[in-house]
This record gives structure tokens, C-alpha cells and sequence, in this order.
């Protein structure tokens, strides 16, 4: 079911990549997105040290041995606040493109399957979603609704479904026109079988990039919520919290900034290289 | 109210803004010779010369000495309008206006003598005429309500030749400190909130909105004149851009700075280290479970440790407090309530366990998030109060929330904020704790204390209502009204050179006795 796809990739010129070189991005990918994965993993069970004890000797504390990546203005080891703060961030992401997702796919689906008004107007409802800039939007929100973490991942689930609704309504409404379709049509197949058995599958290559894109969207629109003081809430660690905190250190203690936007942008650039890796394996078949 | 409660809280609100300033590398703390006044002279100090002030907001509202609203703005003013008395740096009221005053036996009349020749930067003489017009117009026309609460009190003001009677109808010995609030201005005159006219060491020459006001040296001041010739303060809203200024030396002088700031600042300057005069503290509101049981409130003050929090949050900088009085309100101020709870985490725990939460309890600390350095000591203090079993979590609102919800709704569990004094009266900072008191935010109902309130406000004798207050303020120590913290550090940076601030304590900023030396 997949010849017009191969057909269209076949023809990709792909004269820049050689084809025996190892796939870099791939590889780079993998590591940074292993490496976190590990951090935020190891960071829900067990951290060096305390996340939150504070101690007035230990303030400011550069790069050393027993706190790799020192320590911040209250003394607390840096490391354990980053395992903290990225899992925070990525559970919260991850729940985030889960809602996104799950959602905007079936309101994509079925409004690119079915067409008619529900189409017309569930799409300019995202239209108009989507003019508004999407953290204005959620700091509106935040002001109706309160803030935490529970209400963070309520606002941007909602906030990411036109994303994802619309470019798999797009393709549903390419895909429902094809021959694959109609011949299961006439074999009776039911909308809603052809729609998520036959249809869906075949938008996966169109929907794990805006997954990938959609994850990034969801871990910056975190930092920069805790960053402007309205999302995670403390005494709980947060890289746009510490992101924040760490620009009136600056000339102090750069490390504290350095390792918490460093840690930001590890896990954006793993999963984007890992899809960029992946494309291209796809590619090459 | 809410005007002079933001008025009150514009103090930390210099604090809070703090952002990053580029730092020079080669700062040397050494280069910031630490003193704690500015008494310490090295030289023959110079008339004339001019200095350029960095204030951190515009003196957005009325320059009308009875609509000022904001903290900063009387803070410059200080300079220009002067009462019949004003307070020095040691807190006490002197004559100014007037040169001799004289209380009746029964507290009830005040017989203020007027200076002779005391001359307005009009170039008029103040007149009793205008002594009276100046009274009258704050009485109906001012936004403090503490003061337009004192001068209520006035039963009658009558001026004789040089001299003026004011007859009260109930003693009230923080009286004069309210005096010393009701700025002379000339009668009838109408642009004082774009032009102001006072009797100050400083004139006022001109203003541009957001951007500076400048004062210049009023030659037929009757009293010292003052050295400098000219003074502009310049309006930084942005904290990079006062810093970068600082360390461009296009700035000569800025206060209300952070140890941050300061630690991060190059070039030539001599750091000063005053309070902010205020009192911070992690406010419980006593109407709601479990802070209503005095044990838990007790235990909490055992598990709070001040030192570490100062060592946090300020590099060990700031006083601490006891109570709710600072130490510059001098006579009132009773340093043996300053560790009166000793950081003890079994005691705190066994006082828990002993008001029936032996597993601790969950709570919320209220702040509004502008004032970071507050938000940096409730941290401090949800992590110290963990240690106990008290889950504490932090909710940052906006100002405007917190002054409804908080402030006024009194809807909250406990909030981290500074209460700030108008006048240096024991009251001013004790009288929101009496059960009927329209500021009681933390809803502190304690009928022992009202009665000595009561019996302090009444008193004529000054040395007995000293002792009444201090017994009031210890009464809010021993039931742990609330778990005081500290008067924040306020350092002040000035270019070396110029010598002689004074830190007042209260929010002013005097340049009279600033000079440049040989």
C-alpha cells in the first residue's frame, strides 16, 4: 500500500549523502537521547543528592569532584536539580503531546475523512487557536485556571491539538481519495475501520515529525512558562525556574546557567536528530 | 489604604526587580570599602559640585507633598518639603519650621514657635497664615490615612503672631511625628504637583517625566545649607540599565542595591550597608487550622533557622528581628527578642507532636512573585520547614492579586512580605496586630495584647509607654504571632569621593549632607 510513497521517495535526489557513510544524525541523536533518557530516568528513583537541602557553605560552588556540575545560590547540587527539573519538563511534555496528539489525530481524522461543516468550522476553530501566539494564550489560561503542573499539561495539551489536527486532516483527505481506500470501501469496510486501520497507518511518516517538532514545542513552552514564574511551582525543580533564577548569577556562577540551558537544549536536539536520523534511513530504505 | 500599602511596599520593590548586571571580571570586593554609615570622612569636605542620583522608578504620581503615593517619591522629596519639625538620622524629630515647640501637661496642646525668616524657595516668608492653610489642606487632602487619622484628632488650630496653638481632642504622643509629616507650603499656591514649592536645603528646577527631576541648592535655606549645587536623579525602571550607568559613571549614586548588584559593579565606589527598614517576615494568618494552635506556631519559629536564610539569601546580610519592630526605632526596639526561639528541629517537632500533628501538616506561602527577594526566603523556609514535616508549597501571584486575596481578602494560609513604618512610632508598625484593626491581615486576636495597645496609646509618660509597647511587641514574640525573619540589607553604592550620607531610619534619601572632599 505504500508504492506511491516509494515511488516519490526513489526519486529524491540524494547525491549529498554517500551511501555506505554511517547515518550521523542517527548516531548523535541516539547518544544525546540515551543520555538524557538516562539522566531523567535515573533522576525519578535516585539523584546524588537532595534536591532541595540547602547549605549556606556550599553556595556557589564551581564544577568539582563531589558536584560535577556545582552548585547554585542556595548551595543545592546542580546535577540532582537538572535530573529533577528535565524530568519534570519531559513528563510534562510527554503528557502534553499525548493529549495534543491523541486528540488532534481523531479530530483530524475524522474531520479530513468526512469533510462538511464540522470540518469547516473545527478548523478555523484552530485557525483561530492557532493566530493567537501560543504562551500569550496560556498565560490567559493559567490566569482563569491557576497554576501547577496538572494545569500546565491541561493548557498546552489543548493548545498543541490544531497542530496535529491539521496536518493529519491534511493527509487523511489525500489519503481517502486513493485506491486503496476505495477498494476498501467496496469490500464494506466500515469509515471507522478504514479510517484508523488502513488510513492512519499510512500518516505515521507525516505525523512522527510533528510529534518530534511537537515534544520540542511542549519542553520549550515549559521553560518558558516556569521561566516567566507561572508554571512548575516551587520548592519543585524546574529548567525554566532555574533558567530564570541562574540570569541574576551570571557573572557569579555561569555554570548555573550554562548546564541548565545546555541541559534544554540536549533534549530538544536529541529527538530532532534522532527523527532527522531516522528520515534519512527511510530513505536510503 | 491600598495606595499607602503599595506605598509601603514600594521599598522592596526596588529590591525585587534584581536582574543579572554584567559583571566586570576584575570586581574586587576589596574596592567596595564596607562601612556602615558614611560618618567616617577622609577629607576636608568642598562646597559645590553636582551629583547625578539613579532611582529605580519614576515619580509617576503627584509631586503635591499631601498626594505623594509613592515610597519613592517622598524618598526624594525628602529633600525639598520640610515640617514644622522634621526627623534626623538618629529617628528623632527637630525642630525645623518651627525653632521651639512646647507640649502642655495634659498632652492636649501643642504651642509651636515659628522660625524667624524662614524663607520659601519663592523667595516668601512662611507666615502662621501658611502654617495654617498647610495644616488644613493635608487634613482634607492627604492620602495617608494614618496621618489624616492623627489630625482628626485636631480640635482646634489657631495661629497668634509667630506662634501656632494646635489643641487636641485625646492625647496622642506620636503626635509630633505626624507633624513632622505635614509638609509648609505657601497658601494659595496651585502648581504643587508639577512645580513644588517647600522650604528644603534643595529647590526644585525642573522634570521630565520617566526620564529625571533635578533640585538645585536653595542659598537662603535657614538652616545648614547644603553642599552639592545641583542633584539630578535619574529614573532607571530597568535594573541592567542602572548598573551598566553605574559602571559607565554616568551615575554617581544609587541606592536600594542588592549584594548581587554590588558584588557585580566595576569602577570607583564605596558601598554602604543600611536596612531597609522594614519588617520581613513569614506572615501566618492565625484565623485558619493549624496556625490558630499557638504550639504550632511556636514550633514553626523553632524550625526556621534566620542565620542560615541570611546566609542564603544575602551572604549572611541583614538584622534580625524578634518581633515586629526594627532596630532603628531605637528605644522600642528590644534586641533580647532576636533568638528568642532558638533553631531546634526535635524541639519544633515535639511541640508539633504536642499540638496534635506529630506527622506535620501541608501548607502554602502566598508571594507575589515581583519581590524576588522575598520569594528567595520563603524558599528558604519551605525546604527549613520540611525538616519537620511541614510541606510547604511556594504560590507566586501578582502584586495586585496578592493585595486583594492576601492583603485585603485575608484569604491565604502564610505569605512572605516586609511591613514598612510611616513614622517612627511604635504604633505604626504594632497597631495592625490589635483584633480590630482594619490592616489585622494575619487576624492576630489576642485580648491581652489589645488591652496593652489600649493602655500604651493612652499613656502620656513617655518612658511607661515605651515600656507598654515593648511589652506588646514581646507578647507577639512569646505566642509566635509570626515567624519573623529579618530588616533586609540595603546597600548603597556612591562614587569615592563624596562622602557624608546618612542612612535615616526611615525611607528617605537625605543629600543635604552629602559632599564632594579635597
Amino acid at each position: 500500500m505504500n508504492v506511491f510513497r516509494f515511488k516519490n521517495q526513489k526519486e529524491r535526489p540524494e547525491s549529498l549523502e554517500h551511501k555506505d557513510s554511517p547515518n550521523y544524525y542517527w548516531v548523535i541523536g541516539m547518544a544525546i537521547s540515551a543520555l538524557m533518557l538516562v539522566l531523567i530516568l535515573v533522576g525519578y528513583v535516585w539523584t546524588p543528592y537532595s534536591t532541595t537541602e540547602m547549605s549556606g557553605r556550599e553556595k556557589f560552588l564551581s564544577p568539582c569532584l563531589s558536584h560535577p556540575l556545582g552548585t547554585d545560590n542556595f548551595g543545592r547540587d546542580l546535577l540532582s536539580r537538572i535530573m529533577e527539573g528535565a524530568g519534570s519538563t519531559f513528563l510534562i511534555a510527554l503528557c502534553v503531546i499525548l493529549i495534543g496528539g491523541i486528540i488532534g489525530t481523531i479530530i483530524g481524522s475524522l474531520t479530513g475523512y468526512f469533510g462538511g461543516m464540522a470540518d469547516v468550522v473545527l478548523m478555523r476553530v484552530c485557525d483561530a487557536i492557532t493566530a493567537f501566539p501560543s504562551i500569550l494564550l496560556a498565560l490567559v489560561l493559567i490566569a482563569v485556571i491557576g497554576m501547577g503542573k496538572y494545569q500546565i499539561i491541561l493548557i498546552l495539551g489543548i493548545l498543541f491539538i490544531p497542530s496535529f489536527a491539521r496536518v493529519v486532516r491534511g493527509e487523511v483527505a489525500k489519503q481517502r481519495t486513493l485506491n486503496y481506500v476505495q477498494a476498501a470501501r467496496l469490500m464494506g469496510a466500515s469509515h471507522m475501520r478504514i479510517i484508523f486501520l488502513h488510513i492512519l497507518p499510512n500518516t505515521i511518516q507525516v505525523l512522527l515529525p510533528i510529534l518530534t517538532i511537537g515534544f520540542n514545542n511542549a519542553v520549550l513552552a515549559e521553560a518558558s512558562m516556569s521561566y516567566l514564574g507561572v508554571g512548575v511551582l516551587p520548592p519543585d525543580a524546574s529548567l525554566g525556574r532555574m533558567l530564570s533564577e541562574s540570569q541574576t548569577y551570571l557573572a557569579k556562577a555561569p555554570w548555573y546557567a550554562l548546564f541548565t540551558g545546555l541541559a534544554i537544549v540536549l533534549m530538544i536536539l536529541g529527538p530532532s536528530l534522532l527523527m532527522e536520523g531516522y528520515q534519512h534511513r527511510k530513505r536510503k530504505g | 489604604m491600598k495606595k499607602r500599602i503599595f506605598a509601603l511596599f514600594l521599598s522592596a520593590l526596588l529590591l525585587s526587580t534584581v536582574l543579572c548586571a554584567c559583571g566586570d571580571a576584575k570586581t574586587e570586593e576589596e574596592a567596595n570599602g564596607f562601612g556602615s554609615d558614611g560618618t567616617s570622612s577622609s577629607g576636608e569636605p568642598v562646597n559645590g559640585g553636582e551629583l547625578v542620583v539613579g532611582i529605580s522608578q519614576d515619580l509617576g504620581d503627584s509631586l503635591d507633598p499631601y498626594q505623594m503615593v509613592a515610597a519613592g517619591t517622598k524618598e526624594v522629596l525628602f529633600n525639598v518639603y520640610e515640617g514644622l519639625v522634621k526627623p534626623d538620622s538618629s529617628g528623632n524629630y527637630v525642630c525645623a519650621v518651627a525653632s521651639d515647640y512646647d507640649v502642655s501637661e495634659d498632652g492636649l496642646t501643642y504651642t509651636f514657635t515659628l522660625r524667624e525668616n524662614v524663607l520659601f524657595h519663592n523667595g516668601d516668608t512662611v507666615s502662621a497664615e501658611d502654617v495654617l492653610y498647610s495644616f488644613e489642606t493635608c487634613a482634607a487632602t492627604s492620602v495617608e490615612a494614618d496621618l489624616v487619622a492623627a489630625l482628626s484628632a485636631v480640635q482646634n488650630i489657631s495661629a497668634e503672631g509667630n506662634q501656632v496653638v494646635i489643641t487636641l481632642s485625646e492625647p496622642n504622643a506620636a503626635f509630633i511625628c505626624h507633624v513632622g509629616m505635614v509638609h509648609i507650603v505657601p497658601a494659595d499656591y496651585a502648581d504643587q504637583a508639577t512645580a513644588p514649592v517647600g522650604t528644603g536645603p534643595f529647590k526644585f528646577v525642573s522634570r521630565s517625566v520617566q526620564e529625571s527631576l533635578v533640585v538645585e541648592k536653595f542659598a537662603e535655606y535657614w538652616g545648614t545649607p547644603a553642599y552639592l549645587d545641583k542633584v539630578t536623579f535619574k529614573i532607571f525602571e530597568d535594573p541592567n540599565a542602572l548598573m551598566s550607568a553605574l559602571s559607565a559613571g554616568s551615575v554617581d549614586m544609587a541606592n536600594h542595591l542588592t549584594i548581587d548588584q554590588v558584588d557585580a559593579i566595576g569602577g570607583d565606589f564605596v558601598c554602604l550597608e543600611g536596612t531597609m527598614n522594614l519588617v520581613q517576615a513569614l506572615y501566618l494568618n492565625n484565623a485558619v487550622e493549624p496556625f490558630s494552635n499557638e504550639k504550632v506556631r511556636q514550633a514553626m519559629s523553632h524550625a526556621v533557622d534566620v542565620d542560615a536564610i541570611l546566609e542564603l539569601t544575602s551572604a549572611g546580610y541583614g538584622a534580625k528581628l524578634g518581633t515586629s519592630i526594627y532596630p532603628s526605632f531605637g528605644k522600642y526596639f528590644d534586641e533580647s527578642l532576636v533568638g528568642y526561639y532558638e533553631y531546634d528541629v526535635e524541639k519544633a517537632k515535639a511541640l508539633l507532636a504536642e499540638a496534635g500533628y506529630p506527622d506535620g501538616f501541608s501548607m502554602k506561602i502566598t508571594i507575589p512573585s515581583n519581590y524576588t527577594p522575598h520569594m528567595n526566603v520563603g524558599e528558604v523556609i519551605a525546604e527549613q520547614l520540611s525538616q519537620v514535616g511541614i510541606k510547604a508549597t511556594i504560590e507566586p501571584v501578582e502584586w495586585e492579586t496578592w493585595l486583594t486575596d492576601v492583603y485585603a481578602g485575608r484569604n491565604f494560609d502564610s505569605t512572605v512580605i516586609g511591613f514598612t513604618a510611616n513614622t517612627l512610632y511604635a504604633g505604626a508598625l504594632l497597631n495592625r496586630f490589635m483584633s480590630d484593626n482594619e490592616s489585622n491581615m494575619i487576624n492576630y486576636n489576642n485580648p491581652e495584647y489589645d488591652a496593652l495597645m489600649k493602655q500604651a496609646a493612652a499613656s502620656t509618660d513617655d518612658a511607661e509607654q515605651t515600656a507598654l509597647y515593648k511589652e506588646a511587641a514581646a507578647l507577639l514574640t512569646t505566642t509566635a504571632a509570626n515567624i519573623y525573619v529579618q530588616d533586609m540589607a540595603d546597600f548603597l553604592l556612591i562614587k569615592s569621593g563624596v562622602e557624608g550620607y546618612q542612612f535615616y531610619p526611615m525611607y528617605v534619601m537625605d543629600l543635604a549632607t552629602v559632599h564632594y572632599v579635597q
